[in-house]
């Protein structure tokens, strides 16, 4: 498990934004495979589609600010064989494209994926208008859609790499905000199958996104209590780890979800969803709690809405007293 | 320059005239479905599926075929028709139309059957989609054409005029699209409800070629597409001046025949009209 973790994570971590991630992707597999297109809607710096620009200006469509538009001509353009990396904000190619992306991708079934940069709390200054935190629940409960959500910016650009080999529409979610290198270079990533990065025996944590890094601190946290704590990195929403979600609630009868969105729709409510109809254990989850954000910087909203270490920790806690 | 013979024309209108029985039939015994602009279609299409689209019935998913797409989904009868009488599937299963199970659902599906580019139904998402096809077009340096119906209701949806900018801005002209305007919507007259005029100004304000001609006559018809294919440098937009319902007479500017399916006796009488006008010759 060890070989999973990126050497440093536990001394002197490093920090990326996941965003990048869409940019070195894409410009990559753009030398190999001529079917890929970018489009973006006026934010190409934002979510690095200007990386992708430079080396293919013929493959690169800026559509402008009309991200309907955006998703129905990455529509059109996955039926004629191309194949779409589509990137702006969680909140408007989830939210405001949702009809277009439910009939168009999904019902349509059209091999075109999704790409969202900026989502979560930390978004941060740009405040709530901004912040993305149903996204997740929005995508999930789409038939055909699958979902997924990187912790770092290795595993996302294993993620987007992955996903061009399988047909079909994806939404993967990004951040905006420097995120810590968790994963080791050498991680797999293999889509619907979780990385357990530690194992334990007490109570299991479910995390994905920046909350992964913060399940991890936790579980130091817990370890001076004699807590032993197994961290899932469960960076594919759907298809859902049933595998190992099943193996952690015979092996540690307890589950802690930890997330950067609502918890209603997003990964606590999948695997409370999972659990209630396959092993019922207890639950506790880290998130929003049905409320929106505000402005303020990254470090100091994950901080007030407590999705940090120590609420992880709280939650284990809080949960063991319910096995 | 697309000129049909008389022999030609001969066949055509008798195809509409199918096209049109079928869609009343269709809509009668499912007793739902949008009648109005199925009908007020009949003649376009039959233009559209017998003489101008290059296609092939029995390889929907030809490399070289000509994309046609039906942003305006819920006159799905239409195409339906147009699409068993041109061999993409059994004519007998148009009488299947919304039912359990059927390849013909209520609006265009494209992964239930073949020959359907995206599916659509959910107004102003197939315009966009077309402009997706022509950029991909161009990319590939393809010679097909692309097809696109719209209505002049779905115009109201701000996606619509989103996907005309991007098309004008790109200067598509591998794309054909042609509006229904019967000016009549759900709840009655485009122009009482959200007024829509002056439409032509509009599209060429988005740096479209606008051509205006009625769609209920082939002359036009075929002049108008032809219009729209030999021009450069922009994508053309046809405004079609059709007859909702056309060419039955009681539902002519009657919104409630937008959507609502015929009852026995208005079916009959109906196609009792259609008849008639068909047998009337060569006024249309």
């Amino acid at each position: 498990m060890t070989y999973f973790l990126d050497k440093d994570v536990f001394t002197q971590v490093q920090k990326k934004p996941t965003r990048d991630a869409f940019g070195l992707a894409t410009s990559a597999m753009g030398e190999t495979d001529d079917r890929i297109v970018v489009l973006t809607a006026d934010v190409s710096g934002s979510v690095r589609a200007n990386w992708f620009a430079e080396k293919f200006p013929e493959r690169f469509y800026n559509m402008g600010i009309s991200e309907q538009n955006m998703v129905a001509v990455a529509a059109g353009m996955a039926r004629e064989g191309l194949l779409p990396y589509v990137s702006t904000f969680g909140v408007f190619i989830t939210g405001r494209c949702y009809d277009q992306v439910r009939v168009l991708l999904a019902y349509s079934n059209t091999n075109v994926k999704l790409v969202a940069t900026h989502t979560g709390i930390t978004v941060g200054e740009d405040g709530v208008s901004h912040q993305m935190l149903e996204d997740v629940g929005l995508m999930q409960t789409l038939p055909r859609m699958r979902v997924i959500v990187p912790c770092d910016t290795r595993e996302a650009v294993k993620a987007l790499t992955a996903v061009k080999e399988m047909e079909g529409p994806f939404y993967i979610r990004l951040g905006r905000q420097s995120a810590p290198l968790v994963t080791s270079i050498e991680a797999p990533f293999e889509l619907g199958k979780s990385l357990m990065l530690q194992d334990g025996e007490d109570v299991t944590v479910i995390a994905n996104g920046v909350l992964v890094y913060e399940a991890l601190m936790a579980a130091q946290i817990l370890a001076e209590e004699n807590i032993s704590v197994r961290v899932l990195n469960m960076h594919t929403v759907k298809p859902l780890d049933h595998e190992a979600l099943m193996a952690a609630a015979l092996e540690t009868g307890a589950f802690v979800t930890a997330e950067e969105h609502q918890c209603l729709g997003g990964l606590g409510s999948a695997v409370s969803v999972w659990s209630t109809q396959n092993k019922p254990v207890p639950i506790e989850m880290v998130g929003m709690k049905d409320q929106f954000g505000q402005s303020g910087k990254a470090d100091e909203l994950l901080d007030y809405y407590h999705l940090r270490a120590p609420d992880i920790a709280q939650a284990a806690r809080k949960v063991l007293k319910r096995k | 320059m697309i000129n049909p013979d008389s022999r030609t024309l001969k066949v055509l209108k008798e195809k509409a005239h199918t096209l049109r029985v079928d869609c009343v039939r269709m809509i009668h015994q499912a007793e739902s479905g949008h009648i109005g602009g199925s009908l007020g279609l009949a003649d376009i299409f039959a233009a559209l599926f017998f003489k101008i689209l290059n296609h092939d019935p029995s390889n929907p998913d030809w490399e070289g075929r000509d994309r046609f797409i039906l942003s305006n989904g819920h006159v799905a009868p239409i195409l339906y028709a147009s699409m068993a009488h041109a061999g993409y599937f059994p004519v007998e299963e148009l009488m299947t139309l919304r039912k359990l199970n059927s390849r013909l659902q209520g609006h265009p599906s494209r992964t239930n059957l073949p020959g359907i580019e995206i599916s659509t139904g959910s107004l102003g998402h197939g315009l966009g989609v077309a402009v997706g096809m022509a950029l991909a077009a161009r990319q590939k340096k393809a010679s097909h054409r692309i097809y696109c119906s719209i209505g002049d209701g779905e115009s109201q949806e701000g996606s619509i005029w989103e996907a005309a900018l991007s098309a004008g801005h790109h200067k598509l002209d591998n794309l054909t699209v042609f509006m229904d305007r019967n000016f009549i919507q759900i709840d009655g007259n485009t122009e009482d409800i959200l007024a829509m005029e002056p439409m032509a100004d509009k599209w060429k304000a988005f740096r479209w070629n606008v051509i205006e001609a009625n769609g209920n006559d082939f002359d036009d018809i075929f002049k108008a597409f032809d219009m729209a294919q030999n021009n450069k440098g922009k994508p053309s937009i046809i405004l079609f001046r059709t007859k909702l319902g056309f060419p039955v007479s009681f539902m002519d500017g009657v919104s409630k025949w937008h959507g609502t399916p015929p009852k026995d006796e208005e079916a009959e009488k109906a196609l009792q009209e259609i008849e008639a006008y068909y047998q009337g010759g060569d006024d249309s």
